[in-house]
């Protein structure tokens, strides 16, 4: 009972801003895990985080206009994620070219919008809010909201499971079986734009990253199969934000009247979790490299 | 009906952006049979691969594949150079299976008979070994043999492999065309391969597609492969050496036109002997 006491330190369990923190955040990081996993899959992670650096902009302007930042987030990540699609660019580095150069755009609208709001005074601290997240002033309201765009975008991803694995394989594949390509690699977009807007309203478009390829490159190295990277990859994502949102509640008590951001919190656990799936994947590589050697002294491998 | 063919095209063209790849290009492939689609770089072998898997359109001409009757794809495709990556987290076997519901919508259910077919097919391209091992960490011929039956899971009637052999040392060429021929004779698929040398597939092939100057050729594999034919099909004198069983076609004549570039070339043309 006194550790309990010491890990949860008094009001975690009634207190309403965490309520709203754990369910949002529960959401965000599951739905970021399982899209990110496919995100790395598909060799898109860049792409991941020039949605989230262009959502800013429309958290940025929500905040000018009063609006609901979930909505201006998930409004600008989807037109990002339907440009990009619709410019269908094959090659690698000129994809790259292309993300860089929307990803810029994004930043420079935020900024005027943050510069907006700071100079005509209509939005203190949303700069922070908007880049950084400030997860326990996320307002109740929001919850059944985030709630649908979460359900939404795991639908989405369950149900093209199957194609999106054979095209991460190779597109020729796909497109061999009679699989549209593109219309999964929109619905793909479109689910990226979800679980972007889902984490920026929650750890801050910037950070977003953090919860989207974390979890998913923690998740890919530790198992050989797609189920099984998924289900390490949410578990990772909810035991960060969880555990961060514990520790930034705890850090009031540590320093009487301020305590540390909540998304710092996540981004060293999900760190963490990283550095440690490197570590174990590496102890399992060695252990499948000897058992592989040991039957036959040449093999074909 | 008439036509018992595994598959048959007739007058096929295909252009690129105003570039001619393929013109006329008029072959049949019987039901079973092993053919070896041969030719120069450049001569639209992949092309004429991906026309007939339906992710070329051609401009004109006719392809036709002999249904299976299930109502699903009956041909069976491998395609040229896939870089299987070390990041994806799927099994041979998860590879295999993909290629019998790969295009299907949702989440998989478990199913014993599709896992027995499965399984099968793994034994069938001697991959019980690494069936559970992950595609990225596996050898290219390893692959290869992964990626033949992820194509060969749903039986189709015709199997077709974009450049199968390149990348591959010489003992799992040997592998991968001993097997091919089997599994041909086995599931009664018909087998298109290309590939730019025909020697390891002289002992196998029913027959050969011989691609050059946007033309083909095709026949009993001492028909075509002949001086006369070849050199027609070109537009210029090819020669064909026979040495120790190997066949060499000669049809560079890149001497005569790195003269003729060079003499192009200004600056260089006072050093041409």
């Amino acid at each position: 009972m006194r550790l309990l006491g010491l890990m949860f330190a008094p009001g975690f369990f009634s207190n309403a801003p965490v309520h709203t923190a754990l369910l949002v955040g529960g959401g965000a990081a599951v739905v970021s895990a399982v899209v990110g996993v496919f995100t790395v899959m598909r060799g898109q992670s860049f792409a991941g985080h020039a949605l989230a650096d262009v959502s800013s902009a429309g958290g940025a302007a929500s905040y000018l206009l009063g609006l609901n930042p979930l909505v201006g987030f998930l409004g600008m990540a989807a037109l990002a994620a339907g440009g990009m699609e619709w410019a269908d660019v094959r090659d690698a580095r000129e994809r790259d070219l292309l993300t860089g150069v929307m990803l810029g755009a994004g930043l420079g609208l935020t900024a005027l919008f943050l510069y907006f709001a700071a100079v005509t005074g209509s939005a203190t601290g949303a700069a922070i809010t908007v880049l950084f997240g400030s997860m326990f002033t996320i307002p109740a309201s929001i919850v059944p909201v985030a709630l649908a765009i979460a359900v939404a975008a795991l639908a989405a991803i369950a149900a093209i499971y199957r194609p999106l694995l054979v095209s991460a394989v190779s597109e020729d594949l796909a497109q061999a079986q009679g699989t549209r390509v593109r219309l999964i690699g929109l619905v793909h977009g479109s689910a990226l734009a979800f679980a972007v807007a889902l984490s920026a309203m929650t750890v801050g478009a910037i950070l977003s990253t953090a919860l989207l390829i974390g979890p998913a490159a923690a998740g890919l190295r530790l198992a050989d199969r797609p189920g099984r990277s998924l289900a390490i990859a949410v578990l990772t994502g909810l035991i960060a934000t969880w555990g961060g949102i514990l520790l930034a509640y705890d850090s009031y008590y540590w320093t009487p009247g301020r305590g540390w951001p909540v998304s710092f919190f996540i981004v060293v656990l999900v760190f963490l979790a990283y550095l440690l799936a490197g570590l174990l994947a590496r102890v399992r590589l060695r252990g499948v490299r000897l058992a592989a050697a040991q039957p036959s002294g040449c093999g074909q491998h | 009906m008439t036509d018992a063919a595994a598959l048959s095209v007739a007058g096929l063209g295909i252009s690129f952006s105003g570039r001619q790849i393929l013109k006329d290009v008029e072959f049949q492939v019987a039901p079973g049979e092993f053919c070896a689609l041969i030719g120069p770089n450049g001569s639209g072998k992949t092309t004429l691969l991906k026309a007939i898997v339906g992710l070329v359109t051609p401009d004109s001409g006719r392809i036709a594949v002999d249904a299976d009757g299930s109502g699903g794809t009956s041909v069976g495709y491998v395609p040229q150079k896939i870089s299987l990556d070390a990041h994806i987290p799927l099994r041979a076997r998860d590879v295999v299976m993909l290629g019998l519901d790969g295009a299907r919508l949702g989440v998989p259910l478990p199913s014993r008979a599709r896992d027995a077919r499965v399984e099968e097919m793994l034994q069938a391209v001697g991959a019980g070994d690494f069936a559970d091992r992950r595609i990225g960490h596996l050898s290219g011929g390893q692959q290869q043999r992964i990626l033949v039956a992820h194509a060969l899971v749903r039986r189709p009637r015709l199997l077709l492999l974009d450049e199968p052999l390149a990348n591959l040392d010489v003992r799992s060429v040997a592998e991968i065309v001993a097997l091919l021929r089997r599994l041909s004779l086995q599931y009664q698929t018909a087998i298109l391969l290309s590939a730019h040398d025909m020697n390891p597939l002289l002992p196998v092939m029913d027959r050969i597609v011989y691609l050059a100057n946007c033309c083909a050729v095709s026949g009993k594999a001492d028909e075509v492969v002949r001086t006369e034919v070849l050199s027609r099909l070109y537009g210029y004198h090819v020669d064909v050496v026979r040495v120790h069983g190997r066949v060499v076609v000669i049809a560079a004549h890149e001497p005569e036109e790195i003269r003729a570039a060079l003499a192009r070339d200004p600056v260089h043309t006072a050093e041409i002997p």
